[in-house]
């Protein structure tokens, strides 16, 4: 009998009984009062019982951050591990056991400054790995330097001239990096956030989430130009596959492009519908493209920028290690001792 | 075979040989193949390969020098051998390389063809040293090696290209026949793998071997042939084992014997990456290997299998421990079993890749932030790999903890001849997931002052780790200060308990008297053989070579006083001199040598000698 025998034989948490409150943990959460990752974390409870997935099959990885403090407010297995790491150890979890729903939470500092290459050969592999990350464009714990994702120009204690470091746009380098699943959400927007993170956990492989979140003690109001319902319309889009990309009041506005394939915003009564770029979550150059548009010349797209399918660096290892053990003569380990080159002393 | 003896021969206890050339000229083959002949003819032997640095140096350059030493006897062996007796030069770069270490009076063979005018220019000569008389405290035997093997292979068909890579197998046939050893093994080995792959080759191949055989037996040159009898040597059967395959080996097995499924994340670095080969091969066992973008990526991945149930290992050289660290203290405050495996190499920085040195032990003991207790195990032949393996699993699973082996690039690359273990005599390593959720606390101990291991997919263990300090018992975040001292202690004394579960203390020799030698690691061999000449010349000595260097066995203090002097010879500056001072005030002294070689066996003697001298 194998000394994994029991993770069959034992029984299972039954899915369909779980509730929010069964992933919350009597940990005090230490988050400032007014924090984004206060809702983000209520939209990630509020799905984890809507996935069919028993609760001990959950494992959530984090860095260290304020965003990475997640794992002990969510009653799941997990870590919180160290700096930039979380996509090297969650690989290790999922490669390991394929039958685990692996998740990643992380900061922008923590997976695009210290643990940008764990990131992005993590999204390459395709590992089936779900990363959220708190995009407040701020490091928060170390409480207040600018980060990959500041703005140019940005005053912080680090920055007192304003920063001179070029950001990176997070959707733009996951895509670049080939992640199969490129979505962003934002920290109050309950209801996108919570269709992007469903959609994201159902998909299989490597899922990319950007969420804008307010750092409201170091970097308050950063997304106040999208999330302030006055000018939310005309500030953001909404990505639907298979739909035209209209914002605005009355949806009066959409994305077209020039005569050069630059994008522009154009007035759709007089530019007329069908000339509007239309979203396409399996093209890749589309995706990327929207990844470009960019606040203040454009409304900042939300959603999902890309959604495809391929074969998975866990699949794809454990159907190597399935045929191989198929054309196995078996012997264990005394048949590598034995075979060779070998002769007898009597 | 059709050969006959017809010349005198004389009888020697231990004969060393080295065959030297260029990286293209197949040395390592050549070796391998008189190692595996001279196993079959029941002598007991040490080999050490000596690549160059450079994956393709200039041909004829001295950087591009590629050596193989093989020491084989009647008598037990410890090392390949300080001087060879027996020098091959394929070119005037591999004798200008190795001279210097052939005794005097030892036979050097040289391929008479490669020493033209550019060739001795390559190699930094001004004139023919085969003409000079600059070697005349050998017996030289200038032989044109290229050509004869080009006539003994002329009408096999292949390319002048292809027919000149063929000469190292005539000069592997003229030492058979200097040594008397049977040609069939590698002609076996020729008609087989070679064979398969190209069958001309191999049919020039063996008639160039034959052909060396035969120039001994035939020419005038010559005049004798050595042989060197059997050794007696414990039954059973044996094997050629390098120390990475061991390794390998000893990973494999401790996951069978503990019933988990081994998961290696590795980052390919010298002298280390042919355990990722090796077990990148073994998918049919169940392993899962995975080449990370870094080191740091390949300790985190071994992390996380060993959090989700895995025999997780990571493998690497001191420039990859130097990145892992944080990820090892990161395993240590979780408490999770996981084994990293440095093969040592020379540094610092990226220092000499390609050769041997002890100087990562203060780096895995202490190259950590805070007080960071992992356990240290290190083999001492290559063979033993396969034993330390097992040991520094059952160390990690047994009490929850990170374990360092130390191995090093002497160990990893060398070769000797090594009984196959049988399965089945070796311990099973119990270990049990812990399924209860009405006894779990995730940070609650055993005897050992081990936690238990609570794996995803175990309804009811729901918990969290990491690296902030965790209370006593529950886990969770505690930022209390006597929580923190108590689990520093903690964590100490775990480690430190470990000690009660090793074996009295080996000594080798003398239990007491003038000297007493302590080593680790890969200097085992000629640390043995030093004491040994050291003893024969009179000398009380005792040697303790420790697996074990944290914790330390319990018996060591009182071993240490009782001889008058203790020598520690290290390749390095002094660690673990450093280490047995400051622990059991000791006034040891410090024998070293960095020069990215192993010690020779005279100058441990040599030492002995001089400290069983000074009676105080
Ligand atoms: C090796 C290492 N370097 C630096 C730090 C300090 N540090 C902790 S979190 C952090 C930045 C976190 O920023 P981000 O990932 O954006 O997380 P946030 O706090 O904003 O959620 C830094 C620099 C650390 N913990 N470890
Ligand atoms: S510092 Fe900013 S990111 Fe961190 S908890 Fe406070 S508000 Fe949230
Ligand atoms: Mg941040």
């Amino acid at each position: 009998m194998s000394v994994y025998s029991f993770l069959k034989e034992i029984a299972h948490t039954d899915p369909a009984t779980l509730g929010r409150k069964d992933f919350q943990t009597d940990q005090e959460v230490r988050w400032c009062p007014g924090c984004g990752d206060y809702a983000i974390l209520a939209q990630v409870h509020k799905t984890l019982p809507e996935l069919g997935i028993p609760r001990e099959n959950f494992v959530f990885v984090s860095g260290i951050g304020c965003s990475s403090r997640f794992p002990y407010y969510t009653n799941t297995y997990g870590m919180h591990s160290i700096h930039g790491r979380a996509p090297s150890i969650a690989t290790g979890v999922k490669v390991s056991r394929p039958d685990l729903s692996v998740w990643v939470v992380t900061g922008d500092g923590d997976a695009l400054s210290i643990g940008g290459n764990h990131l992005i050969h993590a999204l390459r592999r395709n590992v089936d790995l779900k990363i959220l990350m708190f995009n407040n464009r701020i490091y928060g714990l170390t409480k207040g330097q600018y980060s990959p994702t500041s703005e140019q120009g940005k005053r912080t204690k680090s920055s007192p001239a304003g920063s001179v470091d070029y950001p990176f746009n997070p959707i733009s380098l996951a895509l670049s990096a080939e992640a199969t699943f490129v979505a962003r959400g934002v920290d109050v927007d309950a209801k996108g956030l919570g269709a992007v993170l469903e959609r994201a956990a159902h998909h299989k492989g490597s899922a990319f989430v950007e969420i804008y979140q307010n750092c409201n003690i170091f970097n308050d109001g950063a997304f106040d130009y999208m999330t302030d319902r006055k000018t939310k319309a005309e500030t953001e889009i909404r990505l639907e596959h298979g739909k035209p990309l209209r914002f605005g009041a009355n949806g009066d506005k959409g994305i077209a492009l020039d005569a050069q394939m630059n994008p522009m915003v154009v007035d759709v009564a007089t530019h007329g519908e069908d000339k509007l770029l239309v979203h396409n979550e399996t093209n890749a150059a589309l995706g990327f493209f929207l990844s470009r548009l960019v606040h203040p010349e454009f409304p900042t797209p939300v959603g999902v920028f890309r959604a495809v399918t391929k074969p998975t660096f866990d699949g794809m290892m454990e159907d190597q290690l399935t045929a191989a053990k198929a054309k196995s003569k078996g012997g264990g380990v005394q048949r590598l001792l034995d075979g060779g080159e070998s002769w007898t002393v009597t | 075979m059709e050969t006959t003896i017809s010349k005198s021969s004389s009888t020697f206890e231990s004969v060393a040989i080295r065959f030297a050339g260029d990286s293209g000229d197949g040395m390592q083959l050549t070796g391998s193949q008189f190692t595996e002949t001279t196993a079959l003819a029941g002598n007991d032997l040490a080999t050490f390969p000596d690549y160059p640095a450079e994956i393709r140096a200039p041909a004829g350059s001295l950087a591009g020098v590629s050596g193989f030493q093989i020491n084989f006897s009647s008598r037990e062996v410890f090392t390949p051998g300080d001087e060879p007796d027996v020098l091959v030069a394929m070119n005037p770069a591999a004798l200008k390389a190795n001279i210097a270490d052939l005794k005097q009076g030892g036979i050097l063979i040289a391929n008479t063809e490669q020493f033209g005018v550019k060739n001795l220019e390559r190699a930094g000569y001004k004139s023919n040293p085969l003409e000079d008389g600059t070697l005349s405290a050998f017996r030289v035997f200038p032989v044109d090696i290229t050509n004869i093997t080009l006539r003994a292979i002329a009408d096999v068909g292949l390319n002048q290209r292809a027919a000149v890579r063929t000469k190292n197998f005539f000069a592997l046939g003229l030492v058979y026949w200097l040594f008397s050893r049977d040609m069939q093994h590698t002609l076996d080995w020729i008609q087989g793998s070679m064979a398969a792959k190209d069958p001309v080759v191999a049919e020039a191949n063996a008639r160039a071997l034959r052909a060396g055989w035969n120039y001994g037996d035939t020419t005038e040159m010559f005049a004798q042939r050595y042989e060197v009898p059997k050794a007696r040597i414990e039954p059973g059967r044996y094997k050629n084992m390098t120390g990475n395959e061991a390794a390998a080996l000893g990973f494999l097995a401790a996951a069978e014997l503990t019933g988990l499924d081994l998961f290696l994340g590795s980052y390919p670095i010298t002298p280390a990456s042919d355990i990722l080969h090796y077990l990148s091969k073994q998918k049919h066992l169940g392993v899962r290997t995975f080449q990370a973008e870094d080191e740091i990526a390949a300790i985190g991945s071994a992390i996380g299998a060993a959090y989700a149930g895995s025999l997780a290992l990571t493998t690497t050289s001191g420039p990859g421990i130097a990145l892992k660290s944080e990820a090892m203290n990161l395993a240590m405050m979780l408490e999770l079993p996981l084994l990293i495996c440095d093969v040592q190499r020379g540094g610092p920085s990226t220092g000499l890749p390609t050769k041997t040195e002890q100087s990562d032990l203060l780096q895995v003991l202490y190259g950590r932030n805070g007080e960071s207790p992992i356990p240290i195990v290190s083999a001492s032949s290559p063979g033993d790999c396969f034993y330390a393996a097992i040991e520094a699993a059952r160390i990690a699973v047994t009490y929850m903890t990170p374990v360092v082996l130390l191995t090093d690039g002497y160990l990893a690359n060398g070769a000797e001849p090594w009984r196959i273990p049988d399965m089945a005599s070796l311990p099973p390593i119990p270990v049990q997931f812990h399924t209860d959720p009405a006894t779990f606390q995730p940070y609650a101990r055993n005897e050992v002052l081990a936690r238990p291991w609570a794996i995803p997919g175990t309804p009811g263990l729901e918990h969290r780790v990491g690296g902030l300090e965790k209370a006593n018992v529950t886990g969770n975040v505690s930022y209390d200060p006597m929580n923190h001292d108590a689990m520093c202690r903690l964590r100490a004394e775990k480690v430190a308990r470990i000690a009660d579960s090793l074996p009295a203390t080996e000594i080798f020799g003398d239990a007491e008297g003038d000297v007493l030698v302590v080593g680790w690691g890969g200097t085992m061999g000629a640390l043995r053989a030093g004491v040994e000449r050291a003893r024969a010349e009179g000398h009380t000595v005792g040697h303790v070579h420790l697996r074990h260097l944290n914790p330390m066995p319990n018996d060591l203090g009182d071993i240490l006083k009782r001889y008058r002097k203790v020598i520690v010879p290290e390749l390095n500056l002094g660690q673990l001199w450093m280490l047995l001072r400051a622990r059991y005030l000791v006034d040891a002294v410090s024998i070293n040598k960095i020069q990215g070689k192993p010690f020779k066996e005279h100058e441990i003697a040599r030492a002995i000698a001089e400290h069983a001298g000074s009676k105080a």
